[in-house]
């Protein structure tokens, strides 16, 4: 099998984001492999490792990552590569700085369907953007299965079949399909490995593959859509603070009754 | 007039509260046709329940499709009604569903998609809360028709009674949206308490309940609300993913927000500062959390949570 995760660089959730010229200021922040994207690569491991590994001469299977950002994404994608991936794909140009969910789906859907891949594999949502939206647009854009928002994976690499357990807040369902298909993983299906020593020294010897627009032959159209204006939200002020000495439970009662809460 | 789709949500087989707010926040920019996707036979029973909100018309349209393939047969047919309605505007729920639905929607009309809007105006400028409240964003769609996803519980829906003309329209599911097949389907467990995203007041534990969920809980259900829990408690194990707040987990915007032994890092506040009322209840005088709150109670909640919910309870009595 061939597997291909999708994973973004993002500013790390403790820091404090702001916009500047209607798009997030990454250059002042320190850049992480977003979170949610561990569980994908963990999960393109796992179901390597369950089916022969992807590790060493002639493995029968290999998983790259694939990532679209500035120079500096490299770092992410190095994390995911000590993790155990094979090789990576970096998508950068400066065309496309600050670009929407559909020209990101569309540069990835071009790199993937380039790829020749069985099974695509991404988190659920970046923690910047938080749209949810890349993986459900790349299955539309490539043609593919959506799999998406899977709490289990159960692929079958002789009969090119893969079955997930879907749970969002709509319920449970069990969804099946054929390769290829583009997977979408939550934060439960797995615990992300950390990378070790080994793994560490390794992925310095791992390509990474960069990349700019005209290589991957795509063409970008005008933005979708444009931020009108972005304004910092006043900081909430900290209200009434009390002690409990006993009363804090009437006190919190007395509190909703006079905001009309109950 | 021109028209602006929206997708009816619907909940154990009724409109749900959110139709009517996509409705309301759709009639200022159009006359409303509320779309009903079901499956063979049971459009008019569902369309029936699409009876609150400023809607002029539902559109029913029926598949077995919807059943077996998801989000995938639903973008399908919507982006097939786009393009025969040419509608200003299509309008969806934001929640995993409606999210993935415009996004092939999107792909499919090559339009521009706005997710999470909080509003909407009758100029389709949308707002977003981005970066956990922090910023407020204002884009437009330049694009294509605007699809938009909007946030539960974020517009104040009109609830007038509406007695809208409803027609059918059959579309044929194409190939694409038929290449993953549900096998089975389970209802959410629901428990009786309000839906984390729609509820007007959630109680959230955190690492203080030491696993111990009873008090929050009981303090939940005596106000009707939903109950949330903060990472390091899902993490723990001691509740489940699907209750989680915060960055990573569910962003919710209540009328009141009541966060019970969780100290509130960003990722927390993350999905909940955009709450109207916040209350804290934690031992630390110093968790960072208190400096949003309204009301902040420095003292453990197993001793303040149980006289709080009797008194809660003793004054409906």
């Amino acid at each position: 099998m061939k597997i291909a995760v999708c994973v973004k660089q993002v500013p790390d959730s403790w820091a404090e984001k702001k916009m500047v010229n209607g798009r997030l200021d990454r250059e002042s922040v320190d850049a992480v492999l977003n979170d949610l994207d561990e569980y994908a690569v963990e999960e393109a491991l796992k179901i390597a490792e369950a089916h022969g590994g992807n590790d060493g001469e002639g493995a029968a299977h290999s998983v790259t990552v694939i990532s679209m950002g500035p120079e500096r994404a490299t770092e992410a994608l190095r994390k995911a590569l000590s993790m155990g991936a094979n090789d990576a794909i970096l998508i950068s140009d400066a065309s496309l700085a600050g670009s929407d969910a559909l020209t990101t789906s569309k540069v990835l859907a071009k790199v993937i369907s380039d790829g020749g891949y069985d099974l695509v594999i991404c988190g659920t949502e970046s923690t910047d953007a938080r749209m949810s939206v890349v993986p459900a647009m790349l299955s539309a854009r490539l043609g593919w299965a959506q799999l998406t928002f899977a709490s289990e994976v159960v692929v079958n690499p002789a009969a090119s079949t893969i079955s997930i357990t879907r749970v969002t807040e709509a319920g449970v369902d069990k969804i099946d399909a054929s390769f290829p298909a583009v997977i979408s993983v939550v934060e439960k299906i797995n615990e992300p490995r950390y990378p070790s020593f080994k793994g560490i020294m390794a992925a310095k010897k791992k390509t990474i593959d960069t990349k700019d627009v005209a290589a991957i032959g795509v063409t970008l159209d005008s933005a979708w859509s444009v931020v009108n204006d972005a304004t910092p939200r006043p900081p909430r002020a900290a209200g009434q603070k009390v002690t409990d000495d006993g009363n804090g439970g009437a006190a919190l009662v007395t509190f909703l009754a006079e905001k009309k809460l109950i | 007039m021109s028209t602006v789709l929206i997708l009816s949500d619907f909940s154990a087989d009724k409109a749900t509260k959110t139709t009517a707010e996509l409705a309301t926040a759709a009639a200022r920019i159009g006359e409303v046709t509320a779309v009903v996707l079901a499956a063979p036979g049971e459009g008019a029973a569902l369309a029936a329940t699409v009876n609150q909100g400023p809607i002029a018309k539902v559109l029913i349209v029926e598949a077995a499709e919807f059943a077996t393939h998801g989000v995938a047969a639903a973008a399908d047919a919507l982006a097939q009604l786009v393009q025969s309605h040419k509608p200003k505007a299509l309008l969806v729920a934001s929640h995993a569903f409606g999210k993935e639905v415009a996004a092939r929607v999107a792909v499919a009309t090559d339009s521009g998609i706005i997710t999470d809007a909080v509003d909407i105006d009758s100029d389709l400028i949308a707002t977003q809360m981005v970066f956990g409240g922090s910023t407020t964003v204002r884009s437009s769609v330049n694009s294509g028709t605007p699809v938009v996803t909007i946030r539960p519980n974020s517009i104040t829906a009109d609830f007038a009674a509406a007695s809208p003309a409803i027609s059918n329209e059959n579309v044929a599911i194409g190939d694409n949206a038929k290449k993953s097949k549900i096998s089975s389907s389970q209802p959410p467990v629901k428990g009786g308490r309000p839906d984390l995203t729609e509820a007007n007041i959630v109680i959230s534990g955190g690492r203080g309940t030491d696993g111990n969920f009873v008090p929050v809980e009981a303090f939940a259900d005596a106000l009707g609300a939903a109950v949330g829990a903060s990472r390091a408690a899902t993490d723990a194990g001691w509740y489940p993913h699907s209750h989680q707040v915060g960055q990573t987990g569910k962003t919710v915007s209540p009328a009141l927000y009541v966060a019970c032994g969780i100290s509130g890092a960003i990722q927390h506040r993350a999905g909940m500062q955009t709450s109207k009322t916040i209350v804290v209840v934690n031992k630390d005088p110093e968790a960072p959390l208190f400096e949003i709150a309204d009301f902040g109670i420095v003292g453990d909640l197993f001793a303040v949570l149980p006289p709080a919910t009797e008194g809660v309870l003793a004054s409906k009595a």
